[in-house]
């Protein structure tokens, strides 16, 4: 086996459990409960692994971490293991008081989604009313604790229209960073690909914009953009390679490429619970899979953008080929790629459906939901 | 609304209290841990990173490393404010 540098970074995702129920959420449509989550003392020995393997940051994430009683905890321990540490949240539940205790416990960046600029459509959006109102005290509490603040809005069709003043609002809460991302579809966002996926023309505004107030903020607000596959001549390099620069442990003690590798079946994912977490990364069938670039297909093998892109994603190529390791779509090489920008030119304007929103119960297939995806 | 900081001879760089500038032992190397980010600064960042203590200029980083680097001070000057400017932007250096 070829050497493996060490990994960057670490998603822990703390909780499936979270107040929103964003329609394109990450998460797997099939949630971890409470009960099946890792208890305070594995957490703390991941976090331990992870500093002792390299890892260099730990994204604290969800569902929504601050529904961790024991956060502050887990904060503290991974600080003190050197780890830099940034606090995902959709800032629902955040008060002064967490907002100051997370900060004395060592957190060093937070992570506040926003699902637009208003109330209205970011409250029916994120499925949670009085959730944006929440979210911008929350974003003054981050400020108030002396923490820098990224703001990170998830774009689509139904919140294009709102780019412009979504980046008035992060100038406005004080954020030094603003993301922009446009929707990955696996999960429950191809599940909502309807409504979610955007015009060709709103998506060239939405570069426009960007790209102007990149210009006009330099200096005072960073913006990063991340573009959509469905439009794309070429794929992303998601997670920066299979097993290159990223791990996610779920909430039961997975350990995963990406956190929507679970979609792929037959794939087997080893827990924390059972192996160390640097064994899984260097050696794990599901991190060998698809590392590096000797599983890859022609013509992907031979191409030279093979070590810039590392084949794309590989969850999204399940979901749109039926074969993980075929060419990912989002390239204009793969056979599927003129399936995909029809899919996307069709979809984007007819009238789109209601959401299904991401919570127990809403599982496609099961409760009567089948059929809705 | 904040302003964009522009970085002069008389500036005094340093780091914001949450951007760490270490040594990485697994890597063996420098690296700068900000948000969401991690820089891997070349021997030449790492000299000027060095220096920025928020308490020497600009003017003063260049002197020290004209002299160690044997090297032109107003060339020297120029390529330090050039890298600040641009980790300034980026938010991992303040002034």
């Amino acid at each position: 086996m070829s050497a493996v540098g060490a990994p960057l970074a670490l998603l822990a995702e703390l909780t499936h459990r979270c107040p929103l129920q964003c329609p394109y959420c990450s998460n797997p449509l099939e949630l971890a409960r409470a009960s099946d989550e890792l208890p305070t003392a594995a957490w703390q020995s991941v976090f331990e692994q992870a500093a002792a393997m390299g890892i260099l940051q730990v994204h604290l994430s969800g569902g929504e971490p601050t529904g961790r009683k024991d956060l502050d905890v887990l904060i503290a321990h991974a600080a003190s293991q050197g780890l830099y540490t940034n606090l995902i949240t959709s800032g629902a539940m955040i008060d002064q008081a967490r907002m100051e205790s997370m900060a004395a416990a060592g957190l060093h960046h937070v992570q506040l989604s926003f699902q637009d600029h208003e109330a209205g459509n970011a409250d029916r959006i994120g499925g949670l009313r009085g959730g944006h109102e929440r979210k911008r005290a929350a974003a003054r509490h981050v400020r108030r604790a002396g923490l820098p603040l990224t703001l990170n809005t998830v774009v689509h069709r139904q919140n294009l229209a709102g780019l412009e003043p979504l980046i008035e609002l992060a100038l406005a809460l004080g954020a030094e960073r603003l993301e922009i991302a446009h929707v990955q579809y696996h999960g429950w966002a191809l599940c909502n690909r309807k409504a979610l996926m955007p015009t060709r023309a709103q998506l060239e505004r939405a570069n426009a914009t960007v790209t102007a107030a990149r210009e006009r903020l330099r200096g005072v607000l960073a913006i990063d953009y991340v573009v959509p596959d469905y439009y794309a001549r070429r794929p992303k390099a998601c997670m920066g390679g299979w097993g290159r620069r990223f791990l996610t442990v779920t909430p039961a003690g997975r350990v995963l490429p990406c956190h929507a590798a679970e979609t792929i079946p037959g794939m087997q994912f080893e827990s924390v619970k059972e192996r160390p977490l640097a064994a899984i990364w260097a050696q794990s069938e599901a991190f060998q899979r698809f590392r590096g670039t000797g599983w890859m297909p022609e013509p992907c093998r031979s191409c030279e953008q093979r070590e810039i892109d590392w084949g794309g994603c590989r969850c999204q190529t399940l979901a749109l080929t039926g074969d993980a390791a075929a060419t990912d779509p989002a390239c204009e090489l793969s056979p599927y790629h003129r399936r995909l920008v029809a899919i996307a030119e069709t979809e984007s304007v007819a009238e789109p459906p209601a959401f299904v929103y991401r919570r127990h119960g809403n599982t496609p297939g099961e409760g009567g939901k089948a059929g809705l995806c | 609304m904040s302003q964009r900081r522009i970085v002069v001879s008389d500036s005094v760089p340093r780091f914001p209290r949450h951007v760490q500038f270490r040594f990485d032992e697994t890597r063996g190397r420098w690296i700068v841990l900000a948000p969401e980010r991690v820089l891997f600064p070349d021997e030449i960042a790492v000299a000027i990173l060095q220096r920025c203590d928020g308490a020497a200029t600009v003017r003063e980083i260049a002197s020290a490393l004209a002299r160690e680097f044997r090297a032109p001070v107003d060339t020297v000057r120029d390529d330090v404010i050039d890298m600040l400017q641009t980790l300034a932007d980026k938010g991992v250096i303040a002034t």
